[in-house]
Order: C-alpha cells, then sequence, then structure tokens
C-alpha cells in the first residue's frame, strides 16, 4: 500500500502548491495572543524546572559553554553554572549511564542528545539501566531522568542522522515516551517529564525548533504542566480521525485544512504521548467517525501506526467502516538527495489522499449495499 | 585460527607484554612451553617469561608505586604493628567465609534446580569484596556485575534475602523480580549487578557525580559518600570502561573502580584479549593513580582500599585498583571450564585468600584455631537458615507481575503533595487552540 502512496506522490507537485496558498490563508486569521517558538518554550521549561529544583541539571554534549548545538540551553549555563550545565565529552555511552547513576540517587538529570541518533550509542542505558531498574528492584530505586532531543528526519543529513525512534523506545516497558509538537507541547511536556519519577524519552524535532506557535497565558505560568499519556485533540471532525505526532500533527492539520474544503470533516489527535499510549482517546474517536488514519515519520513495520491499529482493531473493530490507513515513512534508510528525501517520508498530500480513499471507499460499500 | 595468523598475533607480545603476574606463575607454566595449541594462551603466556627483565623495568619506569610493594615496605619497616586488630581481623574471616559457604551453597541449589538460569559464583575472588566493602559506610555505594551475591552480602545485604531472590520468591532483596544477576538494595546502597559488560561503569560514576553534586551544588556538606564500581579484567576493553575513567578524572569524582582480574573472561584469557595486560597502567594514562595489588591477599587488598577510598572520600579524586585475583569455579555454573590449565587453577588454588588469612592470624597469634571454627559453624548455621528461609518463602503473587515498571504507575507525574499531578484540579491539558504551523524561522544552526 505504501509502495503506490509514493508513487502517486511522485507526480503530486500542484497539491503541494495547494498546501502552501491554505498556509498563508490561516496566517490572516490567527488570534492576536502571544507566540512563542518551540525553542524558547524548551529552553524556559528547562530554565522554570532548574530553578524550581536544585536537583535537577542538564548534561549534553555542547549544552553550556556552545549554548547547545540547537541552541535550546541558552543562557542556562551563565545563570546556573558549570556544576548544573555540564558540558560532557562525546561519551554517550558513558554520559547517558552517569546520568542514569545520578538518578539512582535522587538527582533528576535531563541528558541532551545533539540528536537521537547519538542515542543508540547509549541506548544499553536507556533500556538496560534506566527503564528496567525500577522492576529488576521491586521499586527500590527509580530513575528520575530525561532524555532529550532532537528526533526524526531533518532535511538532507543522510541515514545515519535522520531516523524516528518514537516506536522503538515505546516498545520498552519502563519508559514514558514523549513527542510534543507545539509550543505548549514542549513546555508542558517537558516540564511533565523532568518532575516525572520515571525514566522519560523526550522526543522533539529539529525542524519545529524555529516554529512559532500561539501560546495562552496559562501555557506561560510556570506551573503549567500537561498529562502525561493524555492525548489532545488538535482539531475537531466527524469523518474521519487523523493520529499524529511531532512534526506530523502540523501535516495532519494542513491535510484537515484542505479536506474541510473538500467536504470531508477529519479530527486530527495529536498523540503527545506514544507511551503510555492514550487509547481511550483514539478509540473514542474512531468510534465517533469510522474511519482511522495513522501518521508518523518512522518505519512502518512495527511503528505507532501498527499499534494504533492494533489497539482499534481490539476495541472498536465493530465501528470500523473501512480499511485503517498507515502512512508511515518509506521503508527504507533516508537517502540523501531531496527528491528522494520528500519521498520517503510523509507529506500532506499522502495524507488527504488517504482519508478520502477511507471516505470515499466507505461511501461505495454504502451505495453497493444498498 | 589459521596457523599464520597466530603467529602474526603472537609476535608483538614480547614488545608490549609485562604481565602483572606475580614471578612463580611464570615459572609454574614452564612446562607448558612447548604446547602448540593455537590460540591457546599457554604459548603467550611463555612469551611473557622470556620477556621477564622488560617487565622488571616497567614496573620502575611508571609514576605510580604498586601498592602491594608499599605493604610490603610497611610491613619490613615495623614488624611488630600487625596490619589489622583482632575484631577486624574476625570480621574480614567471617566475611569471606560467609561469601565462600554462601556460594557454594549456590552451587548445590542450582544443581537441585532451585534456581535456575545464569548464576555466576565468586568463589576466589572473596579477598576483594571484603577487602573494599568492608571498609565502606552504609551511605557509600556499590555497583556490581553479574557475580553480585557477595558483593551484596558483603555490603550487608542478609544472607536470607540474597538467597530468597536466587530462589526467586517475593521475600527476596527485589522479590524474584532481580535475579542472580541483578542484586539491589537502597538500604544498603548496592546499586545494582549489571549484566552487560561495562554497564555498571557508567551507573556507578553517575553516583559518584551524585555525591559530589549534593555536596557542591545542594550545599550538603558532610556528603562525602565515595562509590566503588567492581568489574572484571573483560570489560577493561569495553569503550565505557575508558570513557569513565575520563570523566571520573576529569570531574574529580569520588569513586573507585576495582578491576577483578582472573585473568579470564569466561574463556578468552586476558592476555589474549589485552594489549598490555597491566590494567592498573590505564589510571596514570587518565591522570588517576593506577595500582596493583595482590587480589588473593585480604590484607594487601585492604591497605590499598583503604587509600583509594580515603582519597576518594577526601575529595581527591578516583582511583584504579587492578587486584589480581582468580575464581575457582567457571565462569557460572553452566560453564565446562574445559580452557583453564588444570596446574594454573591448582597454582592459585593454593593461594586461597581465606586460609592465607586464616595463616597470618594464626602465624600472628590473634586468634586461636577455635575462634576461626567457631565463625565458620555460625556461617554454616547462617547459611543453612538462608536456605531453609528461601525454600520455605511464598513464590511472588502473580498480581505482582505487573507491579514496578513504573514509580509512577499511572503515567502521570506524581507532585510535591504525593498526589497524581492529573488530579490536581488546576492541572490543565493545554487549552491553546492551534490551527496550522505557522511561520517558519531556519531552525538549523
Amino acid at each position: 500500500m505504501l509502495g503506490i502512496i509514493r508513487q502517486k506522490v511522485g507526480a503530486g507537485g500542484a497539491s503541494l502548491l495547494r498546501t502552501r496558498s491554505a498556509v498563508s490563508a490561516l496566517r490572516s486569521y490567527s488570534s492576536a495572543g502571544k507566540e512563542m517558538t518551540v525553542r524558547d518554550a524548551l529552553n524556559s521549561a528547562l530554565d522554570e524546572e532548574m530553578s524550581a529544583d536544585p536537583k535537577v541539571f542538564l548534561m549534553g554534549e555542547e549544552v553550556g559553554e556552545y549554548q547547545g548545538a540547537y541552541k535550546i540551553s541558552k543562557g542556562l549555563l551563565e545563570k546556573y553554572g558549570p556544576e548544573r550545565v555540564l558540558d560532557t565529552p562525546i561519551t554517550e555511552a558513558g554520559f547517558t549511564g552517569i546520568g542514569v547513576g545520578a538518578a539512582y540517587h535522587g538527582l533528576r538529570p535531563v541528558v541532551e542528545f545533539m540528536t537521537f541518533n547519538f542515542s543508540m550509542q547509549a541506548i544499553d542505558h536507556i533500556i538496560n539501566s534506566a527503564a528496567k531498574s525500577n522492576y529488576m528492584s521491586a521499586g527500590q530505586i527509580s530513575v528520575p531522568i530525561v532524555f532529550r532531543g532532537p528526533n526524526g528526519a531533518a532535511a538532507g543529513v543522510g541515514a545515519q542522522h535522520s531516523h524516528c525512534y518514537a516506536s522503538w523506545y515505546a516498545s520498552c516497558p519502563g519508559l514514558k515516551v514523549l513527542t510534543p509538537y507545539s509550543s505548549e507541547d514542549a513546555r508542558g511536556l517537558l516540564k511533565a517529564a523532568i518532575r516525572d519519577p520515571d525514566p522519560v524519552v523526550f522526543l522533539e524535532n529539529e525542524l519545529l525548533y524555529g516554529e512559532s506557535f500561539p501560546v495562552s497565558a496559562e501555557v506561560l505560568d510556570s506551573s503549567f504542566c500537561l498529562p502525561i499519556g493524555k492525548a489532545k485533540i488538535e482539531r475537531e471532525g466527524k469523518d474521519v480521525t487523523i493520529t499524529a505526532f511531532s512534526k506530523m500533527v502540523g501535516y495532519a492539520l494542513k491535510a484537515a485544512e484542505i479536506l474541510a474544503k473538500e467536504g470531508i470533516s477529519a479530527e486530527v489527535i495529536n498523540l503527545r504521548t506514544i507511551r503510555p499510549l492514550d487509547r481511550s482517546t483514539i478509540n473514542a474517536s474512531v468510534r465517533k467517525t469510522n474511519r482511522l488514519i495513522t501518521v508518523e515519520e518512522g518505519f512502518p513495520q512495527h511503528g505507532v501506526g501498527a499499534e494504533i491499529c492494533t489497539s482499534v482493531v481490539e476495541e472498536s473493530f465493530g465501528y470500523l467502516d473501512a480499511p485503517v490507513e498507515r502512512i508511515a515513512g518509506a521503508d527504507v534508510p533516508m537517502p540523501y538527495a531531496a527528491n528522494l528525501e520528500r519521498l520517503a517520508v510523509p507529506q500532506v498530500e499522502d495524507i488527504v489522499r488517504a482519508a478520502k480513499r477511507a471516505c470515499y471507499r466507505s461511501k461505495l460499500f454504502q451505495i453497493q449495499g444498498i | 585460527m589459521s596457523l599464520t595468523s597466530s603467529t602474526k598475533f603472537a609476535q608483538p607480545l614480547p614488545l608490549n607484554t609485562t604481565s602483572s603476574r606475580s614471578k612463580e606463575h611464570k615459572l609454574l607454566f614452564e612446562p607448558f612451553r612447548t604446547n602448540t595449541f593455537l590460540g591457546s594462551t599457554h604459548k603467550l603466556r611463555c612469551f611473557n617469561s622470556l620477556s621477564k627483565s622488560n617487565q622488571t623495568n616497567l614496573h620502575r619506569r611508571s609514576a605510580i608505586v604498586a601498592v602491594s610493594d608499599v605493604v610490603k615496605e610497611k610491613k619490613s619497616k615495623s614488624s611488630t604493628n600487625l596490619l589489622i586488630t583482632k575484631e577486624e581481623g574476625l570480621e574480614l574471616y567471617e566475611d569471606m567465609v560467609l561469601g565462600r559457604a554462601f556460594e557454594d551453597m549456590c552451587a548445590q541449589m542450582y544443581y537441585r534446580g532451585k534456581m535456575f538460569g545464569f548464576v555466576h559464583l565468586y568463589n576466589g575472588q572473596e579477598a576483594v569484596s571484603t577487602g573494599f566493602i568492608k571498609l565502606l559506610k552504609q551511605e557509600d555505594s556499590v555497583a556490581s556485575t553479574y557475580r553480585d551475591h557477595v558483593h551484596s552480602l558483603s555490603k550487608g545485604v542478609s544472607a536470607r534475602a540474597v538467597m530468597s531472590e536466587l530462589f526467586g520468591k517475593a521475600t527476596g532483596c527485589c522479590r524474584g523480580q532481580g535475579g542472580s544477576m541483578h542484586m539491589f538494595s537502597k538500604e544498603h546502597n548496592v546499586l545494582g549487578g549489571f549484566a552487560f559488560i561495562g554497564e555498571g561503569i557508567p551507573v556507578a560514576t553517575g553516583a559518584a557525580f551524585s555525591s559530589k553534586y549534593r555536596r557542591e551544588v545542594l550545599k550538603e556538606a558532610d556528603c562525602d559518600h565515595v562509590t566503588v564500581a567492581f568489574f572484571g579484567d573483560g570489560t577493561c576493553n569495553n569503550g565505557q570502561f575508558f570513557e569513565c575513567l575520563n570523566m571520573a578524572a576529569l570531574w574529580k569524582l569520588p569513586i573507585v573502580f576495582v578491576v577483578e582480574n582472573n585473568l579470564w573472561a569466561i574463556g578468552m584469557s586476558h592476555v589474549r584479549a589485552t594489549s598490555d595486560p597491566e590494567i592498573w597502567k590505564k589510571g596514570p594514562a587518565f591522570g588517576m593513580p593506577g595500582v596493583h595489588v595482590d587480589g588473593m591477599d585480604v590484607l594487601k587488598v585492604r591497605e590499598v582500599a583503604k587509600e583509594a577510598i580515603g582519597r576518594a572520600r577526601r575529595g581527591e579524586g578516583p582511583t584504579l585498583v587492578e587486584c589480581e585475583t582468580y575464581r575457582f569455579r567457571g565462569h557460572s555454573l553452566a560453564d565446562p571450564d574445559e580452557l583453564r590449565d588444570p596446574a594454573e587453577k591448582a597454582h592459585y588454588a593454593a593461594r586461597d585468600p581465606i586460609t592465607a588469612l586464616k595463616r597470618y592470624m594464626i602465624d600472628n597469634n590473634l586468634v586461636t584455631e577455635q575462634e576461626l571454627k567457631t565463625i565458620e559453624k555460625k556461617i554454616d548455621e547462617v547459611v543453612e537458615d538462608a536456605v531453609e528461609f528461601a525454600d520455605e518463602s511464598p513464590h511472588p503473587h502473580r498480581s505482582q507481575l505487573l507491579e514496578n515498571v513504573f514509580a509512577d504507575p499511572k503515567g502521570f507525574g506524581i507532585g510535591p503533595d504525593g498526589r497524581y499531578r492529573c488530579e490536581d484540579p488546576k492541572f490543565t491539558q493545554g487549552t491553546t487552540k492551534h490551527s496550522v504551523q505557522r511561520r517558519s524561522k531556519p531552525s538549523r544552526q
């Protein structure tokens, strides 16, 4: 199925234009409220949590004097000093393990991976030392640690630097996996992650760092915090449910705009947490719309979409009016060439097409049935 | 392995191999000089013995003195001053006998089907665990490997709790959820047995980091807790070892890296796996003292340990200690142990650390034979009691299966009042309405 989608995308230059016009149209009606970039949201969340709890510290490569490879930790070294904003050598296995050991002893480390691709060098400590300790020690040793950094496809950086790890970490019991989309998510979820007593994998997206989002006064309050394990319905709809996380939420919202013009009302769910997965919100939505499209940047096999599909088949099979559509990254390592790279990750038009297919197909069935 | 590759492999050894093993050890292996078994360590050791002169030079050249020599000096200078008091001697003896008796019982219980999976026994290495851990305070931490029963016992976890854990019972120190290779005790600061090579070293370094952090950032002036990380010779070829030596020295962390060099990583001989078998020399390379000590002599280990732990506690940074020791049994109870020479085993069996301590104490009139017998009898009873306790203890209830995956089982975060944040009426899901993401700025640096 994916292969077919890809082929169609290859010929779809026109749909890109449509997407662009949709974006510019939306600018006109955004609220006049305050805005914040995801970068500032993350930075302020770190700042506030470090200021509230002296046990919180940040460690990683270039987090201090360089101000963060992506400037997420900008200004923190100056404010909190080198003891709490710790520049480490380039030794992921070593410093991740050190973070875990510090968390064993009640500190609250935030370990930054320059990108999550480098967490592969330290995955032993994320899985074996962090995720399993509370269980192996029968609750004696909890590991309040946050592993954070940009995840997923960036642009033009090739296979080793473009990889979504959401489903990898989400398949491991003992970890909580958060995937913020907006500035509100970034602030609320990072603050929740730092305060959480368990290891949290916090998957940011490099391409979202510079995006601005509207934020309410509530979001800017230093006590603001989002619940882990709870999805957010970003846009209500009645014809089809689209689940997405991280950057793909933006794509799903764009697709929903396009679909609205064609008379299809899409409900967009921002998953926010991949583990624990908010199955009840997803199933409630599917029971309402009777159609489901899952969107993710990661590989299709054993992915987040596969898990959501299973959950819906298990809990809401009778409500489905169309086969579940799964949109995922192409089942290949990320190519470098820009045109191939674009083909390898989901695009807005893929979502639009899948939504139409889900809806039209069910209409067709109805006609045949009558 | 082909004949040619074997020859190539052996070639550089006389140049950079300076075995830290004792002289008699090399003599012991003279008979094997003619053995040409490919890939065997026998042949390689012959090269060691050829480079004897080279070796002594290297020892001299290093700025770091092997502390076992210091102990010898101290002994000769003050022959009347014993290294331990009677009470200390009895404590050490009891701990070592407990370690030995406990492990022997484990073997019995394993073969009787009472415990399962991988069970790695510590027999022969007791001087290391006892020599270090008995100098630690309760607040000090110990990180171990899969060979972790005895480290836990030395640190104060009861024989009952460890045995029950091995039996997979609810009364075990981890309620049966950890097992042989994963002993944890928050109360005794046993940070766990880590079943992967090198995995425990960064975690231990992190524990040491937290001591420093608590003292310097959280201003807990009295926090002088030390962490001791135990690991084997095989681990010293793993990157995490080097990564942590670097960071521990860089940040002057209160940690002691203790290599229990028992010569064998399962079936891989240390000299066949390591370009320079003298592990202690890697300490100075990272700017920390490196010490080599006879790990079959608890008193020497203890002297070295005192110095290293003291250095860590004073905030003067880490130490790397290589303890030359030997395991009397196979790698695990599933290991047929076919690669090690009977002569090598016999050599170390004759250097049994428990017998050595006994001899020292009796020779110096510290204790009587009877006093030691009393301890042995007491330990037999402790171990018997542990087995009975474990046997009679209940299996974990099936409801336990899903417990302890998260410290916060709901996954919603716990507030300062100890209640779930999501139950707080002021808690929010976030109310901002998003339409589409807007206004992109280039985000890459």
